[in-house]
């Protein structure tokens, strides 16, 4: 075949392809925004869904999925530093340790989220919950059921990954200039960590913050079992109480309602919330990481 | 005797190597106290590895291995039970790219004071700004303590740098070619200050630049290929060295 026609052909298979990816973004954009937008209010964002949830808001939806996401930074931030910490301080690239670790980050991302959802149905709730009623209630029920606390824990496992990385990478653009004129003034190694490398790591502790809450806002196997309510009439007051969320939310109205056409503009307003949350929770970490990679050149 | 100041640091029979790499090969050297002590040599001849042995900043470079002994003040630094970090604190260090933290020019300078313990505001206020006069730039930062000590230019940033050693108290200061990165004036305001901080501490200079090491120092070590070829009194090694190696490179004949 000619030289000439094989590169037009190629050439062509490239660009179809960029246009299907382009096209797919802006349908899914399209059919949100134009079903959603309509229904898209401030009584729809305030208020209790009503009506075997035909009618109302998603109040408590957006409050759950706000507070679980909080809880679960709290928990994968902290654990995700200080992975990140012992990955690109202390352990030697050929140790044994740091590759197990790596290997298990690695694998922690691809596992399917369903399967966390599992785990922390029979860690959380029926291995620490349980034993927890066992021992300090006295067998009663309390802290062996779904949560926001397990749901969250559950979730932080999930995002844990993501954390890590950012860290790790942000961590690694820190010049040894300066961690060398840390060490040469007499500073330890902690000290170092401590004073130099974690105030500038700030930013991708932050961008690692913010993937993992736009990640956690978005998925639902995870809390599935742990802790997402189908309807609750009131806010969670306690890490005992269960709590409704986005992702569920929407689930539940398309799958399990008993008119699912008379929830279909809430579903699709809900969606755009969700799509909303995401997209602007990612653009914030595209533009922090952006900054951390101009850095590191 | 070759001086009349006491020994500061003693090196006897050296050898580094990187993996399997010999870098410094079988060094012994007399480094006299409150005097400047030059290190020249082609690119590559360990005089940068060799001032990096002397706060064991070699340390942090994995598969490295060092035979022989640093004595200063008395105590072999490869000694096993010897505390780092102490030893750090005794031998400061500025770099060939000045290194000021991305913070105030005050917090750069109290870093030091600050990890040993120091926090009450008068006395660091005092340690800061003394350190900055002996590293002659008060007069320049002491309207801007507060800013960032990145928005300082290179010249100032390298002598901050200097303020910055200097507020831990070291005894000997090691510079690696601490003003290759600077422009005419601000070096020789880099060279007058090593110029009066030697009244105080032991200098010890990598220098690529001869007149550098003709004008600043007192004592000039010639290395290449990882092997010290002559050590000598300055004014000695640019008049009349005793090996042809060293003339050469001296003269400019290669290098």
């Amino acid at each position: 075949m000619n030289r000439n026609i094989k590169d037009k052909i190629v050439e062509s298979l490239t660009g179809i392809s960029v246009l299907l990816i382009i096209f797919i973004i802006v349908s899914i954009l399209a059919v949100t925004i134009v079903g959603g937008w309509p229904n898209l209010n401030w009584t729809f964002l305030s208020e209790f869904p009503k009506d075997g949830m035909t009618k109302g808001g998603i109040f408590p939806a957006i409050v759950g999925t706000a507070l679980m996401t909080i809880i679960m930074a709290i928990a994968a931030v902290p654990f995700g530093v200080i992975t990140a910490i012992y990955l690109a301080e202390y352990a030697s690239e050929k140790s044994v340790i740091a590759k197990t670790i790596r290997f298990a980050v690695k694998t922690l991302a691809v596992v399917p989220s369903i399967i966390f959802g599992l785990f922390g149905l029979g860690f959380f709730i029926g291995f620490i919950g349980k034993n927890i009623d066992g021992i300090f209630n006295g067998g009663e029920l309390k802290w062996g059921q779904p949560n926001i606390l397990w749901a969250s824990l559950t979730m932080a496992l999930l995002t844990l990954p993501v954390v890590i990385v950012s860290v790790e990478e942000a961590i690694r653009t820190i010049p040894k200039d300066l961690r060398e004129a840390s060490l040469a003034l007499g500073a330890t190694k902690w000290q170092t960590i401590k004073k130099v490398v974690i105030p500038g790591s700030v930013s991708g502790i932050l961008t690692g913050t913010i993937l993992a809450v736009s990640r956690g806002a978005g998925e639902v196997a995870p809390i599935l079992f742990t802790g997402a309510a189908y309807f609750l009439s009131d806010l969670p007051h306690s890490l005992s109480d269960q709590f409704m969320s986005l992702g569920y939310h929407i689930y539940i109205m398309s799958t399990q309602s008993s008119n699912v056409d008379a929830t279909l503009p809430i579903q699709f307003a809900t969606t755009l919330v969700l799509l909303l949350l995401t997209f602007s929770l990612n653009g914030i970490a595209v533009t922090l990481r952006y900054r951390i990679r101009k850095r590191a050149r | 005797m070759l001086y009349m100041n006491d020994i500061k640091v003693k090196v006897n029979d050296l050898t580094l190597h990187y993996g399997t790499n010999p870098a410094l090969k079988n060094i012994n050297m007399e480094i006299p106290e409150k005097m400047v002590t030059a290190l020249i040599g082609p690119s590559g001849c360990g005089k940068t590895t060799f001032l990096r042995t002397l706060n064991r900043m070699n340390d942090l470079i994995d598969n490295i291995k060092i035979e022989g002994e640093i004595i200063i003040d008395g105590l072999n630094i490869y000694e096993k039970d010897i505390d780092v970090v102490n030893l750090r604190k005794k031998i400061g260090m500025i770099f060939q790219k000045s290194n000021p933290f991305a913070k105030s020019v005050y917090d750069n300078v109290a870093f030091g004071p600050r990890i040993n313990g120091i926090s009450q505001r008068n006395k660091l206020d005092e340690i800061v700004e003394y350190s900055l006069k002996q590293a002659a730039i008060w007069d320049e930062v002491k309207g801007r303590l507060h800013n960032s000590a990145l928005s300082l230019s290179g010249g100032q940033q390298q002598r901050l740098c200097i303020a910055r050693t200097l507020a831990v108290n070291p005894e000997i200061i090691l510079m690696d070619e601490p003003a290759s990165a600077l422009d005419p004036i601000s070096t020789a305001k880099i060279e007058e200050l090593i110029h009066e901080l030697k009244q105080q501490y032991t200098i010890i200079i990598v220098t690529h630049n001869m007149q550098q090491a003709a004008r600043t120092s007192d004592f000039t070590a010639f290395f290449y290929l990882g092997e010290l070829i002559e050590f000598n009194k300055t004014e000695v090694m640019f008049s009349n060295p005793a090996k042809k190696q060293t003339e050469d490179y001296i003269t400019g004949r290669f290098g």
